[in-house]
């Protein structure tokens, strides 16, 4: 170890440089693979609907002097339309869906009456028409579906009383509730909570349509209502007759009333997928980063020993001649290479601890989970071993009888 | 003397293929990703009024009630339709317009065109020449025309082009919705970037294809849409947004000298604590004037993910710089003999240092032209997404000359610090090595 120690310190500017870039490796790596983490774990959340048998489809109508009556009539019309479509099992009206990545109405809510401010905000509220948990899928973990007298006339912007029974998650269930039992509970809503709805059923997963930082990505109200102005129809289908229906869609609305502008409309799942699009090009631009930093430094390293080698060929002719195996010589560079690389990333793990605190306080980003730490550590050691053993390879291969030539 | 250095350092780096084709690529790749991404940021946080910036100006007024109030607090981003009309009539500015965006329904008269919908901009006479919009045909509307509610509208030159052929459109109806309204002027395109007049859905959306009279889209209740910030419970069915407790309105006025900018500073004030004094303000006098870039930087424009995917470029560039310091390191005292040689025959140890740096910025140079393919390859990545801005990335001219700036610069100052060590070897030590 000493004599190794003692002929780096004849190359402290190079060793210092290769020092430098190993931790400035190491540290952007473990940031990256972090961020790659969080954005994964995003991705991976359950929407809690049927991601893969959906369908919806925007449609405003064009009608003069639209009546409440008229425009509901006609949202039964198109209803009793799609569901008459060939592979479509259920048809329904809501206000949005998760990860739609539209706005939506968003209230607050209290477990108690009478309190001059809501305890818990921005809860968003989800409307849906007569089969809507059957329709999107949705899974009940307690309770029950709503019955066929609960759906109400109700629009959560005109400040009136809300349906008489509502859904919520689990996650909402337990942040309102904490262990204990939601169903059957009360939930105020409006000013100072002069609106009351019961708890009937709790969902497993529901998402909210936007999804902002991390938490409370699930705490949302589904309400049964009776028709939903300006909101989308969803149907359900199977997985292979998605492109078929969405390609008859307008054909079918347009038969019932072919006075509308149809806004949009899409599978669900690529709904969904484009949602995450940002975040898989993220991902995909982190990766290549990786790829790229970690392929320099390597060939970097290549580059720094493929000199030593060759500087040093001379000692190692001597070395070789007073005895040393070629197994010694190639030990020896792995050492080197090994000490180098570790004060690299003991200089690299206080920079991406650093670097994390830095992104933490600029992006919002959580705190870097130390696991990670380890794992750039493993890769660039190894990473550094690969890249030394050929030129160490070649240094072995030096015969002792250089030594006595001069050069 | 030029001549000469780069032929040696022609000769040197093509002795180490290999190793030269590592630096230049090293050196690509960092200037490819930053430049990258150096352009779109360029992009996102330019100047989108670069001759009017300065005159123009943002107030921001606080009538909300004094339930929530905290002092210190930043007053709402939008104005109520009462103090957007009380400040447009008082025309302390050289320009003021009030405005809200939305969307029309577009119902061409001739049979088989099927309606659509436009995104619209609701606003005032003064606008246009406000923000110096381009026109193509005819022009805006008057300020009467705001008052009597009159029913013209402004469309974009692509509108115009598609509904009535070229140059056709100024003078002819244009149903919207479930009224007619005259054209009165065709524009140019015309997109400023970022959209800094409504920031309220989005930084950097498509320009608008229809401009009609704020009053007259409430009177007739077309599409106004955009963002509305209301305070106190109240029923949003059959608003009426101008007497509601909301703030919904964009308000921009042009100052031109700094006394007018002090002058508006000081009419906020006043107009506060009047409109406290009537008892329609609640909390004590609480305004803003930011100019347009201040606005964009209130209002954080640009995208985070963007300034990160920067930072991290810059960071990648770094690496690749560190790479190279060290790869040129080795490569220059590698050539200790020859320039032990040099020296001996009598070149000073400032001629070493500069056919060195001549040599680095070769390298520079070809990095350079690699990292603009490179940079080039970026952007089209970048175009390929679906984010509203994605269409706009392209490399202009200052930015080109900028990557090559760059590369040059970084390389050579990458090789200050290895051909000062290089060329300090004593010339007797090389020569008695060899």
């Amino acid at each position: 170890m000493h004599p190794i120690l003692s002929a780096l310190k004849h190359h402290k500017a190079t060793v210092a440089l290769v020092v430098m870039e190993i931790a400035l490796t190491c540290a952007i790596v473990s940031n990256a693979l972090f961020l790659i983490g969080d954005r994964l774990s995003n991705m991976q959340l359950s929407t809690g609907v049927a991601d893969n048998e959906l369908i919806w489809v925007r449609s405003d109508s064009l009608r003069e002097g639209g009546t409440s009556g008229g425009a509901m009539s006609l949202e039964q019309a198109d209803l009793a339309a799609l569901r008459g479509m060939p592979d479509v099992t259920a048809a329904v009206r809501a206000n949005s869906l998760p990860l739609l990545n539209a706005s939506m109405w968003r209230s607050g809510i209290s477990v108690q009456p009478g309190l001059p401010k809501a305890t818990f905000n921005s809860i968003a509220m989800y409307l849906g028409t007569p089969g809507i948990v059957g329709g999107l899928g949705i899974k009940l973990e307690q309770g029950r579906d709503f019955l066929p007298q609960e759906y109400a006339d109700y629009s959560p912007s005109a400040n009136q009383a809300p349906p008489s029974a509502v859904i919520i998650t689990r996650t909402l269930a337990e942040r309102l509730w904490p262990g204990q039992s939601a169903l059957g509970r009360p939930i105020f809503m409006g000013e100072k909570g002069k609106y009351v709805t019961h708890v009937i059923g709790v969902t497993t997963h529901l998402l909210n349509p936007t999804l902002s930082g991390r938490t409370n990505s699930e705490d949302n109200l589904l309400l049964p209502v009776r028709s939903v102005p300006g909101g989308m129809y969803v149907l359900r289908t199977e997985p292979g007759a998605r492109d078929a229906i969405l390609r008859d869609l307008p054909a079918v609305l347009d038969r019932v009333d072919n006075d509308r502008i149809l806004t949009g409309s899409d599978s669900y799942a690529r709904t969904v997928s484009d949602y995450f699009h940002d975040d898989r090009a993220l991902i995909w631009l982190l990766l290549v980063v990786i790829g790229c930093l970690l392929a320099l430094t390597a060939l970097g390293v290549v580059g720094l020993s493929s000199f030593w080698v060759q500087q040093r060929t001379h000692q190692i002719g001597i070395r070789r001649a007073v005895g040393a195996t070629r197994r010694d010589i190639l030990r020896y560079f792995q050492v080197e290479n090994f000490l180098i690389v570790s004060g690299g990333i003991a200089v690299g793990l206080l920079l991406a601890v650093a670097m994390n605190l830095l992104l933490m306080k600029q992006y919002e980003l959580p705190r870097l989970p130390l696991a990670y730490l380890p794992v750039a550590a493993l890769a660039l050691w190894a990473l550094g071993q690969l890249a030394v053993l050929g030129p160490a390879l070649r240094a072995a291969a030096v015969p002792p009888v250089v030594a006595t030539r001069s050069v | 003397m030029f001549g000469y250095y780069f032929d040696l350092a022609l000769r040197s780096l093509r002795r180490n293929p290999v190793l030269t084709a590592l630096m230049v690529l090293a050196i690509g790749l960092g200037i490819g990703a930053s430049m990258t991404m150096l352009t779109v940021l360029h992009l996102l946080s330019g100047n989108p009024m670069p001759e009017r910036s300065a005159q123009l100006f943002y107030p921001q007024l606080d009538p909300q009630g004094i339930e929530d109030y905290r002092e210190g607090e930043d007053p709402p981003t939008q104005m109520t339709w009462i103090d957007a009309m009380n400040l447009l009539n008082a025309r302390k500015g050289i320009h003021q317009a009030a405005m809200s965006g939305g969307q029309v329904t577009v119902r061409p008269g001739q049979g088989d065109h099927r309606a659509f919908y436009v995104d619209a901009r609701f606003t005032t006479a003064d606008f246009f020449a406000m923000f110096d919009v381009p026109f193509a045909r005819g022009g805006g509307w008057s300020s009467s025309d705001d008052d009597r509610q009159a029913r013209v509208i402004v469309i974009a030159r692509t509108l115009a082009d598609k509904l009535y052929g070229e140059g056709q459109a100024v003078g002819k109806m244009l149903r919207l919705g479930q009224n007619d309204f005259r054209v009165v002027g065709v524009i140019e395109p015309w997109r400023p970037v970022p959209h800094f007049y409504d920031l309220t859905s989005g930084g950097y959306q498509d320009g608008e294809q229809v401009f009609m009279p704020l009053s007259t889209a409430l009177a007739l209740h077309q599409g106004i849409g955009g963002s509305l910030e209301c305070w106190g419970y109240m029923s949003f069915d059959n608003l009426d947004r101008k007497t509601a407790p909301c703030s919904w309105v964009q308000f921009w006025v042009q100052l031109d000298t700094p006394a007018q900018q002090q002058a508006y500073r000081e009419f906020l004030l006043s107009y506060s604590q009047q409109q406290k004094m009537l008892g329609r303000f609640m909390r004590p006098p609480n305004t803003r004037l930011h100019d347009l870039m201040g606005w964009l930087d209130y209002n954080k424009v640009v995208p985070g993910s963007v300034q990160l995917q920067t930072l991290l470029a810059l960071g990648f560039l770094l690496v690749c710089l560190v790479n190279t310091v060290a790869l040129l390191l080795v490569k220059f005292l590698r050539r200790g003999g020859e320039m032990g040689v040099r020296r001996a025959m009598g070149a000073s140890m400032r001629s070493i240092f500069a056919q060195l740096l001549a040599e680095a910025a070769l390298v520079g140079l070809c990095g350079g032209v690699v990292g603009m393919l490179l940079t080039l390859f970026g952007l089209w990545v970048v175009r390929q997404q679906p984010a509203h801005y994605a269409g706009l990335a392209h490399l202009d001219a200052p930015m080109l000359y900028a990557t090559f700036v760059l590369a040059l610069c970084t390389t050579v100052l990458a090789a200050v610090f290895p051909a000062w060590r290089a060329c300090r070897l004593p010339p007797v030590r090389a020569l008695k090595i060899q």
